[in-house]
């Protein structure tokens, strides 16, 4: 059955089910469980090789089941990436049924959340997250012409209490928080139904990216994104539903640098604001710019500074690509950023990563990237090793790496938006952001009394191990989410929610 | 060959160790995947627990040698391992599972120590019992 087929005569039969879990028992068990729902399925034991069998093949899966606690990849963060990179439907699942960690779930988007032992029956309905899933993105398809960014509302099938074999319907209400953050953000979250799913290459990312970019942040909705790129057969819907995504990873790179930034305030006085973003920044641009072969080697220095926030990297100067390349390689061999880039860099078409990226991005900036990076702890996230695609371009660092730099008193403001904290337009944020850009600044305590959200080191190991600076594995992806990870695991406090990307919460003010 | 009578043992073992509350549901659960494609499934995980669970057994008895536990570690290691038991059935092995990582949570080495013992032991019992099961099983 394609990805792309509404629905077949047999379905939920044939459903391609990708199953992750490093315990070889659950593993069987899952298997057995999921063939005996007549699902056709493939199992891997560790998220790098279920993240490679999903790049590989990116319409051969309808849905991923993962668990939450996996040696080389926190799970959370191969839902993101999985989100990101293939909008698939994920379900997670742990023996852990605590609060926390359910909301964890919820908040990095897992459509479903089902407590070990899992049993058949909870395994027997996960086809309908995948139908859901394709319903809204019909609809969203269908509505692409009315609602732009700020109007659309959150869908109702997507706030649908839908029960899932395996919770009582609770879990939407994880949809419902997130629109409510996004605000007028755009709510679709998936591709198109009609349309071949659309597969956000290095370079179509960088693309959007640099829209996003030039746009500005405050200006950077679907519509004009899509205009910019102007890559035929792209939808709207399409950037749309990518743009969510981004600014989710933003929001959470910018949340995690807010801890940072309360952790080290050591070094950034008043710019920490700045740091928050720049350090998620890093993580994607490093990523991106990683996987984009495209960044300058001056570029790359600034994101790794940025992304690494090494201790090593406290210099104010520029990394050489020498020092980039340790800094990557900090703890992880894998992680040949700067050596490994640079050979990328120069294979790819030349995109201007620096597109609206002022370029006097200076060494002060730079080192504030450092610091802002240097703290956290990196966890596990980064995964796979550095790859030539997946990753995000992450041009916006230096976007936000020089917005930052001018606009101290950013700081996540809006529980929903990376950073609105400036009026100046952050390249980075979205458009939605708009009415936040204008707050943004003053607006940090209000914000974080609102959402109490705040960014929380994902699992105990990374909220304990600050000085865990680099996990064992780095993949390119994983710069953006070791960033994230690495401003997470800076925030001390726990929220209510305790949103592992939103930090909103720690912004100075 | 009284097959008959092999039915009934069987059935009286597995109620038996239900009854001293050894198993729980997930133990049915996975007898009902057992089917002709797999007849021998439940042992077949069975085993396959044991064998991945003795590994998590030795990281954790390497854990609870050194000077300074590391409770972070065990309450991560026996997650694992209550998750592995959990998913066979071992009902009382996961309850043992829940109170060494409440002993981990408090800091209680001594604590940790002794459920893990007290863990080990009901784990192997659980282990023979099966054995016997099995073999009964296969008659």
């Amino acid at each position: 059955m394609k990805s792309s087929d509404a629905v077949s005569d047999q379905f939920p039969a044939g459903l391609r089910v990708l199953v992750v879990d490093d315990d070889p028992t659950c593993l069987m068990i899952l298997e057995k469980m999921l063939r005996t729902c007549l699902y056709e399925v493939t199992k891997c034991n560790r998220a790098e090789t279920a993240l490679s069998l999903l790049r590989e093949s990116k319409n051969g899966f309808d849905i991923v089941i993962s668990d939450v606690h996996m040696p080389d990849m926190d799970g959370f963060k191969l839902l993101e990436l999985i989100g990101l990179e293939m909008d698939l439907p994920v379900i997670m699942m742990s023996a852990d049924d605590g609060k926390s960690v359910v909301m964890k779930g919820v908040t990095h988007g897992a459509c479903d959340y089902l407590i070990k032992p899992v049993r058949i029956e909870a395994l027997k309905n996960i086809w309908q997250h995948v139908v859901r899933k394709r319903k809204n993105e019909w609809k969203d398809t269908e509505q692409s012409g009315s609602a732009e960014e700020g109007d659309r509302q959150p869908k109702a099938s997507d706030e649908a209490d839908y029960s899932s074999s395996a919770n009582e319907g609770s879990w939407r209400n994880s949809k419902k928080r997130r629109d409510e953050e996004d605000e007028a953000e755009e709510r679709d979250d998936t591709s198109t139904l009609k349309k071949p799913r659309v597969v956000w290459s290095v370079e179509l990312h960088q693309q959007f990216v640099a829209a996003v970019d030039q746009l500005g942040i405050d200006k950077a909705v679907p519509k004009k994104i899509l205009e910019l790129m102007n890559v035929p057969g792209l939808t709207r819907e399409n950037v749309a539903s990518h743009l969510q995504k981004y600014r989710l990873y933003l929001r959470r790179l910018n949340g995690v640098s807010q801890h940072q930034n309360n952790m080290n305030n050591s070094f950034l006085g008043p710019q920490e604001g700045t740091f928050g973003t720049i350090s998620s920044i890093n993580g994607i641009d490093l990523q991106t710019l990683a996987v984009a072969g495209q960044l300058p080697a001056q570029s790359l220095a600034t994101l790794q500074a940025a992304g690494l926030g090494r201790s090593t990297a406290k210099a104010g100067v520029p990394m050489p690509i020498m020092d980039q390349r340790n800094l990557f390689s900090f703890e992880n061999p894998r992680l040949r950023f700067g050596e490994g880039q640079q050979q990328h860099l120069s294979s790819s078409k030349p995109v201007n990563l620096l597109h609206g990226i002022p370029t006097n991005m200076e060494p002060k900036q730079l080192a504030n990237l450092h610091h802002i990076t240097t703290k956290g702890s990196f966890q596990d996230e980064v995964t796979s090793g550095i790859k030539g695609s997946g990753g995000f371009p992450s041009y916006d660092i230096f976007n936000e790496l020089h917005h930052h730099k001018s606009h101290h008193d950013w700081d996540i403001t809006n529980p929903g938006l990376t950073y609105n904290a400036s009026q100046h337009a952050n390249p980075l944020q979205e458009g939605l952001q708009q009415d936040n850009l204008q707050n943004a600044g003053q607006h940090l305590n209000p914000l974080l009394v609102d959402n109490s959200i705040r960014v929380k080191a994902e699992r105990i190991p990374d909220a304990s191990s600050q000085t865990n600076l680099f996990p064992e594995h780095y993949g390119q992806e994983d710069l953006m989410s070791a960033l994230l990870k690495q401003q997470e695991g800076m925030g001390p406090a726990e929220n209510e929610f305790e949103f592992d990307g939103y930090s909103l919460d720690n912004i100075p003010v | 060959m009284d097959t008959n009578h092999s039915r009934r043992q069987l059935a009286a073992m597995k109620q038996s160790l239900f009854d001293q509350g050894l198993l729980d549901e997930q133990f049915i659960q996975l007898e009902e995947l057992q089917d002709d494609a797999n007849p021998n499934f439940v042992e077949e995980i069975v085993t396959l627990h044991y064998r991945d669970s003795s590994r998590l057994i030795s990281s954790i008895e390497q854990a609870l040698k050194e000077r300074n536990l590391d409770f972070n570690k065990l309450d991560t290691l026996m997650h694992q391992f209550k998750g592995s038991s959990s998913s066979i059935g071992a009902k009382k092995v996961k309850a043992e599972c829940n109170l060494f990582r409440e002993y981990c949570r408090a800091g209680n080495a001594e604590g940790c120590m002794r459920s893990f013992q007290q863990l080990k032991k009901e784990h192997a019992a659980l282990r023979k019992k099966l054995e016997a099961y099995f073999q009964v099983s296969r008659v």
